[in-house]
């Protein structure tokens, strides 16, 4: 189903203000990420910056579904995950700016976001753990007969990964409630898909471990939000869980300052910009007739405008202490990190 | 009898302190592979399943990175996972998700999140078992921030430190050497903990040291016995804790003896002795009479036969002579 299908089908007031909220977050996204690609350009953010350009409607239209305390366990490309889940645009600026004020002090920078405040539970540098972390969420949840959800996201070339695999068996013979998110973007760095995996058609896979699996057009946030919310229901009335294979695309590069073509053609990338899934949703937006073309501007320069006020928060924030770094090795510290947080 | 001074064997005592524990928290689970009605391969489990049912003694595929992972994000949502490897060997399919995970999590997060897990699992040589099951390994996690590892020698620590692992929130793990297993100490019956970090002195002595870790320490503490028919007075010291390394009690032993001697069946390289002498020369250099000295396992793969076996790990002899070489420096 795609975006210019649903059209007619959004009458209530409540599908407006959900293509509102959706269409909100996506800015949201896509905006942070333009100008931390920008501040990457100017050496304010150092290391390694995945952006989440092309991709936004995934994490938002799963989110969407997810409460404060349910878990989120994100990738190596996640500042979208972290955003729709809820961390501040100003708190994930100022950690890849490696200041005291990001979400991690610091210490961890794009590929380390933790605000387990509002479930992000990190993002990892190490392609996998995260599938099988959040299955070990959802373990804790049934543990303690607790509704709570855990979703991981995950890269294409996460699920060739003996993690996946693991995960996905543990999950399903103990019915966790956890949804399995796979953003199939084609490629793994500059590896096309379809050349490393034996069967490249992932949602296929669940069926090996006796769970549903679904593909999603990842760059449809309405569909997302619809698939996603049968799969974190499922997962919440103890059904067990569920594993989307969401097709989208990167359109920036692997990280920033790296080719953007190449292992790729530039019509490829041009097919995909022209599916944009912000761009999508707009042009549906416009169609319904339910909201003004000024309205939604103004939701674009406020996007805008956040965005540049978090990179204005996270360039005026202090440098983290160097006499902290032996601070939260292990437990010892954790009162004193209660206090602080 | 007198209850408070009844024997247990090491298995026993460390199964009874996992049950107090499971009994006072119920957000404790443990999973392993032959766990549930099974009860552990060691029978580390035995009768739990019964007590605590299936999802808080859960058995588990054959899939340790998997349920390793698992226990980590567990551990992040507020359980409190006990993971037992039955050997520890198997521990090394998980070794990623251990290094780059569990012990990295609170650092990353700046403490917002705990890790609460301990790694349970059979240790060293013994038995035939060869070298697929004989593995110490617990030199790796003294190299790496984030860990603690105890390995005890008496069913009295066994059960008092799981008991504290169990409570701590940092990972810890606690390694049960084969054959300690079935060998039977004092416990008593009221509960009681045993601190991590810390060393037990397990003899007195005044002309040497010698630090054992593990399986090491009746074997230190009978040479220790054997020397004293011919005049020496030798200081037993059962390190316990591999991470953090009890230093302070080391020196004070090394302040009143000046010779130290490290026993350990693990290898020699970059070892817990190797650590230990470092740290002593370091810190210690003008109390020492004479070089510090290791005696270790051999450096190679485990083999099996018993004649290669029994070559392979300082035997009570081999720490008696190395005393006395210690005490003609
Ligand atoms: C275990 C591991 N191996 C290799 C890498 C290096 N690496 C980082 S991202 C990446 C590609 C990941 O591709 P995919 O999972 O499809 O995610 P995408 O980048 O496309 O979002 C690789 C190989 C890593 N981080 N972890
Ligand atoms: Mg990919």
């Amino acid at each position: 189903m795609s975006a210019a299908q649903t059209v007619h089908t959004a009458a209530h007031p409540e599908q407006a203000l959900r293509e509102a909220h959706l269409y909100k977050e996506m800015l949201k996204i896509r905006e942070t990420e333009l100008q931390l690609a920008r501040a990457y350009r100017d050496g304010h953010v150092m290391g390694a910056c995945h952006t989440y350009v092309g991709q936004e409607a995934v994490a938002v239209g799963v989110c969407a579904h997810l409460q404060v305390e349910d878990a989120v366990f994100s990738t190596h490309r996640g500042h979208g995950h972290a955003l729709a889940k809820g961390v501040a645009a100003t708190e994930v600026a100022a950690e890849l700016f490696g200041r005291a004020t990001g979400c991690s002090g610091g210490r961890g920078g794009s590929m380390h976001l933790f605000s387990p405040e509002v479930g992000m539970m990190g993002t990892t540098g190490i392609v996998g753990p995260n599938i099988l972390q959040a299955v070990g969420a959802g373990y804790a949840f049934q543990l303690n007969g607790e509704d709570r959800v855990a979703v991981a996201f995950f890269g294409d070339g996460a699920v060739n990964n003996g993690a996946f695999h693991e995960g996905l068996n543990l999950a399903s013979i103990w019915d966790l409630p956890v949804v399995f998110v796979c953003e199939n973007n084609l490629y793994a760095t500059e590896v096309p898909f379809a050349y490393s995996a034996g069967n490249p058609e992932v949602a296929m896979r669940a069926e090996g471990y006796g769970c549903p699996g679904r593909v999603v057009d990842g760059n449809d946030v309405m569909e997302v939000d619809t698939v996603a919310g049968e799969a974190v229901t499922r997962a919440r009335r103890g059904d067990g869980p569920t594993l989307l294979e969401c097709k989208t695309y990167r359109t920036r590069a692997h990280a920033e300052g790296m080719p953007e073509v190449g292992y790729r053609t530039q019509e490829e990338v041009d097919s995909w910009k022209a599916r944009d899934p912000i761009a999508l949703l707009r042009s549906h937006l416009m169609g319904t007739e339910r909201v003004a073309a000024d309205e939604i501007s103004a939701w674009e320069d406020e996007a805008r405008e956040e965005a540049l006020a978090a990179i204005k928060f996270a360039k005026a924030s202090p440098w983290p202490d160097p006499s902290t770094v032996f601070d939260f090795v292990d437990s010892s510290d954790s009162a004193e990190a209660a206090r602080r947080s | 009898m007198n209850a408070s001074l009844r024997t247990l064997t090491f298995t026993e005592a460390a199964r009874e302190g996992l049950a107090e524990e499971m009994e006072r928290d119920s957000s404790i689970f443990v999973v392993g592979e032959g766990i549930g009605e099974r009860g552990g391969n060691f029978n580390t489990t035995l009768g739990l399943f019964d007590r605590f049912g299936p999802s808080r003694i859960r058995d588990t595929p054959i899939t340790e990175r998997g349920f390793v992972g698992m226990c980590t994000g567990a551990a992040m949502a507020g359980a409190r996972p006990v993971v037992d490897f039955m050997f520890l060997d198997f521990i090394l399919d998980a070794f990623g998700e251990l290094v780059n995970q569990v012990a990295k999590i609170q650092y990353m997060s700046s403490g917002r999140l705990r890790m609460p897990m301990v790694l349970r699992g059979c240790i060293g040589v013994g038995g035939s078992a060869a070298t697929h099951h004989s593995g110490n390994y617990y030199p790796f996690f003294l190299h790496q921030p984030g860990f603690k590892v105890v390995v005890p020698s008496t069913p009295h620590d066994a059960k008092g430190l799981l008991k504290t692992a169990i409570r701590s929130d940092d990972p810890v793990l606690f390694l049960e050497h084969k054959l300690l297993l079935a060998t039977r100490g004092e416990v008593p019956s009221e509960p009681y903990l045993e601190p991590l970090g810390r060393a037990r002195v397990r003899r007195s002595g005044r002309d040497a040291t010698v630090v054992a870790v593990g399986v090491m320490t009746p074997k230190a503490v009978a040479a220790a016995d054997s020397l004293a028919e011919s005049g020496h007075d030798i200081e037993v010291i059962d390190l316990v804790s591999i991470a953090p390394l009890d230093t302070a009690t080391i020196l004070e032993s090394v302040a009143k003896t000046g010779r130290l001697l490290i026993a350990d069946e693990d290898y020699q390289p970059c070892g817990v002795g190797a650590e230990i002498s470092a740290r002593v020369c370091a810190d210690g250099f003008d109390l020492l009479d004479a070089p510090v000295a290791r005696l270790n396992g051999a450096y190679v793969p485990i083999p099996y036969s018993p004649p290669l076996e029994q070559a392979v790990v300082p035997s009570q002899d081999a720490v008696v002579k190395a005393l006395r070489d210690l005490l003609a420096e």
